[in-house]
């Protein structure tokens, strides 16, 4: 099983270079060609009280003057050397701007993650339990609404009720505003509605997902023969059925890791969380890009470096499966 | 009220705090001090200079000479050397410094001995002198790896952290040359959404917040709190593109002039937190020529008989019409701008009461770029400190459209004559002549429509000695009420 382990991740690394090659390819052409002007966006206000020699000066400076090719395979060069350039509207080194964020975007989507999982398993499993219930039916009418609506949205309805109205939880940021110094507790009580609200707005998929998957394996022969034996629905429903029910889950949790992402970017945003998401708008809206591509391979390679994890989790929990890639 | 950390909640991270690559050049920076610093009443006083500058015959020398009990947050003392690396930084093509246009007449630096910096000009250049509030740094600081995110100055205030989209941190100097500043932490916490400013003034999370004028009314009453309405310089304006059809006839835009309700602007559109405004220069500066005035309220009568001398007729579907030409123009404004859009759509209703047909178009600063020469533009400028910064390259008829300078095309010889004497005059008796009668000319030809002038909004909690409002600029770089803070003391 480890020989066919390794097989499916060199395949999956070997797949990943042309991938990122072909992302930021892509990025590279959708920036030429956006109406935005880079030099606009860093100048902001002052562009309209500087001289047209200066703009166009920096404009050389940045290479924005040269061939779109040339400016890629610049920008690749360097990549490979390990350099991922300075941020234009920051003036800090890429490295050093994403050092500074990432640690506090893994946390909460780490937490989001953890809680997500709990929910929906649990939730899922007690709809199914008492499927067509009122409360099963409650569950997936929420769930089916949570779905459609937008992150944005379940945020600032949750900043409304818990900060605004009821008062018990901060608004946003990442400590206390009178704080000076970084203290876990603190840190913990302003990371629980980012960490609410996007384990929330991501598990319904989820939790509707292991209520489906439940009922359609309590249905099975060996859950009917397990009755038969006189065991308690209960354990069966835990020992037995979602045991045989969570296998495609671990997979489908692997592809839900770009809506992970761009769940994060407005989770971020909304609660002035200082992580990598939140950035990411900021060099958007800024058209900075060195830091924008370097936060586009980061996402691209989140995604595939997920799935390959669901991936080798589903060999290891089932030696039967054969994933792309293992023969 | 004795409290040590004391928190400001602000609209507009900055991107970086080094005043080389454009922080908050015009004094506005707790972290830094310039050579000079400005009192409430605007005048110039001494900062890291021991006196103000003396300027040559010529008006191209300006000679500083510096404090010598002045120490950068790291200990080292500072020097001429600093104040001249600061400049020449800011002048490095290399260095991409947004701030470059306005250090342009500046053509070397030089630091004979430790105290003594002298600026040569390329041609003679008065208002010289307000860009000297820039913030020093020390030497070299540029090629220190982590300056920008730990930026050493030689302010009231030091720096202690910055959690990116989130806060600064920074503490009094006690050794602060100009005295330790009673307010011993200060937290810059950044929030952009005027809503949530306000909640989080409310819940007691900032103990002082710039809003807007709608969002500051509930504070209005509540005890604690004081509401400061600073007036400023920062207008709202029609620019009127001079080699378009229609805009380039003064009959139209005298008569929108008259036709705009500038009142109904300031009480309706800026809730009370606006006047209106007749030129570039703000009431309230010792700039501001007094004769340029006219009605707040709008005069419909009078703005169709300008029109109908003009021989402006109405037309069959209501809009006036000249020699076959229809009075209609597209008056465009950034699509992201509420404030500019609603006054946009004013202007328009108001114009549409006298048949001139306005269209307002929301469009993207990038769109609007190109299309300057045909269409109008409502532009926001302003600033108190000087009247040749912004107006001699949005008027002088050398700058005739260069991308954002002097975008309306507007030639004028006598504007050209009056800007080049304010410039280059350095007696301020003289100076203030010709920029009186530069803005009568203005006032007269309206190349730009002025519709307002904005008032900035401050919510403050607690008694306080030494908050001292001063006509604020259109660029929110200068901090406000917020620019004093090492001199505010808690009221006894």
């Amino acid at each position: 099983m480890s020989r066919a382990l390794a097989r499916m991740v060199i395949w999956r690394v070997a797949f990943t270079v042309p991938l990122l090659l072909a992302v930021t390819a892509g990025m590279f052409a959708l920036a030429t060609a956006s109406p935005f002007d880079p030099i606009r966006q860093y100048l902001g206000d002052r562009a309209q009280t500087t001289s047209p020699e200066i703009a166009a000066r920096i404009r050389e400076n940045w290479g924005l003057d040269r061939p779109v090719i040339e400016q890629y395979l610049d920008w690749l060069g360097s990549l490979l050397r390990g350099d991922l350039g300075e941020s234009r509207s920051l003036h800090r080194p890429v490295v050093d701007v994403i050092g500074d964020r990432l640690g506090w975007s893994l946390l909460v989507v780490a937490g989001a993650m953890v809680v997500m999982l709990v929910i929906s398993l649990a939730v899922g499993a007690l709809a199914a339990w008492r499927r067509n219930s009122w409360l099963d039916r409650f569950i997936t009418g929420t769930a089916y609404a949570n779905e459609a609506a937008p992150v944005f949205w379940t945020g600032l309805i949750a900043i409304w009720i818990f900060a605004v109205q009821l008062r018990w939880l901060p608004s946003g940021g990442l400590t206390d505003a009178a704080a000076t110094t970084v203290r876990p507790t603190d840190v913990l009580r302003h990371m629980i509605l980012p960490v609410a609200v996007l384990a929330f707005s991501q598990s319904s998929w989820l939790l509707l997902f292991v209520r489906e998957s439940l009922i359609s394996t309590l249905r099975e022969d060996f859950v009917t023969g397990a009755r038969a034996r006189g065991l308690r629905e209960r354990t069966i429903l835990f020992r037995h059925a979602l045991r045989s029910a969570l296998l495609p889950f671990i997979t489908l949790l692997g592809a839900r890791i770009p809506e992970l992402v761009t769940g994060a970017i407005l989770v971020e945003t909304i609660f002035s969380w200082p992580g990598v998401a939140g950035t990411s708008v900021r060099a958007a809206l800024a058209a900075d890009f060195p830091l924008l591509a370097a936060l586009t391979l980061l996402a691209t390679l989140a995604v595939v470096v997920g799935n390959l994890l669901a991936d080798a989790a589903y060999v290891i929990a089932d030696p039967r499966v054969r994933v792309l890639g293992v023969s | 009220m004795a409290r040590d950390t004391f928190v400001l909640g602000l609209s507009g991270e900055p991107d970086n705090l080094n005043p080389v690559l454009g922080y908050a050049p015009d004094g506005g920076s707790l972290l830094f001090d310039g050579l000079v610093t400005r009192t409430a009443d605007l005048e110039l006083k001494p900062a890291l200079a021991v006196e103000l500058p003396k300027t040559d015959g010529a008006g191209t020398t300006v000679t500083f000479k510096l404090r010598t009990d002045v120490r950068f947050h790291d200990g080292t003392p500072l020097t001429s050397a600093d104040v001249a690396y600061t400049y020449q930084a800011v002048l490095d093509e290399k260095n991409d410094s947004s701030l470059r246009s306005d250090y342009a007449a500046i053509e070397s630096v030089e630091a004979p001995d430790p105290e003594t910096v002298v600026f040569h000009l390329r041609y003679p250049y008065a208002p010289f002198i307000q860009r000297a509030t820039l913030g020093i740094v020390p030497k070299q600081s540029l090629d220190r790896p982590d300056f920008n995110a730990r930026p050493v100055g030689t302010g009231p205030y030091r720096f202690v952290s910055w959690t990116p989209g989130d806060k600064i941190v920074l503490e009094a100097d006690p050794s602060h040359w100009n005295g330790a500043p009673a307010i011993k932490k200060l937290i810059l916490a950044y929030a952009s959404d005027d809503n949530i400013r306000a909640t989080r003034m409310a819940a007691g999370d900032f103990d002082a917040t710039e809003l807007a004028p709608k969002a500051a009314a509930r504070f209005e009453k509540t005890a604690g709190l004081t509401v400061y309405r600073v007036p400023s310089a920062d207008y709202r304006s029609v620019m009127f593109p001079m080699e378009a059809p229609v805009t380039r006839d003064k009959a139209i835009r005298k008569a929108i002039s008259l036709a705009v309700d500038r009142s109904a602007m300031a009480k309706t559109i800026l809730a009370g937190a606006g006047s209106a405004a007749f030129g570039p220069i703000a009431p309230g500066t010792s700039w501001y020529d007094p004769s340029v005035q006219g009605s707040p309220t709008a005069d419909q009568a009078q703005a169709v008989r300008a029109l109908e001398q003009a021989g402006w007729m109405p037309g069959p579907d209501g809009v006036r019409v000249k020699d076959g030409t229809a009075a209609r123009f597209t008056l465009m404004y950034p699509a992201g701008d509420s404030l500019r859009k609603e006054l946009a759509l004013a202007v328009a209703s108001d114009a549409r009461r006298i048949g001139v047909d306005i269209e307002p178009a929301g469009l993207d600063w990038d769109a609007i770029g190109p299309r300057m020469a045909k269409d109008a533009l409502l532009m926001a400028y302003g600033n108190p400190f000087d009247p040749d910064h912004t107006n001699f390259e949005l008027f002088h008829s050398d700058f005739a459209g260069q991308g954002f300078f002097n975008p309306a095309r507007y030639r004028d010889s006598e504007v050209d004559a009056l800007l080049e004497k304010g410039r280059r005059t350095a007696d301020p008796t003289i100076r203030k002549q010709a920029y009186d009668a530069f803005q009568r000319r203005i006032r007269e030809d309206e190349p730009w429509v002025y519709l307002v002038h904005l008032q900035h909004v401050y919510v403050v909690r607690g008694e306080w000695t030494g908050i001292t409002p001063a006509v604020e600029s259109h660029e929110h770089a200068t901090g406000g009420l917020f620019r004093n803070l090492a001199d505010w003391k808690p009221a006894a």
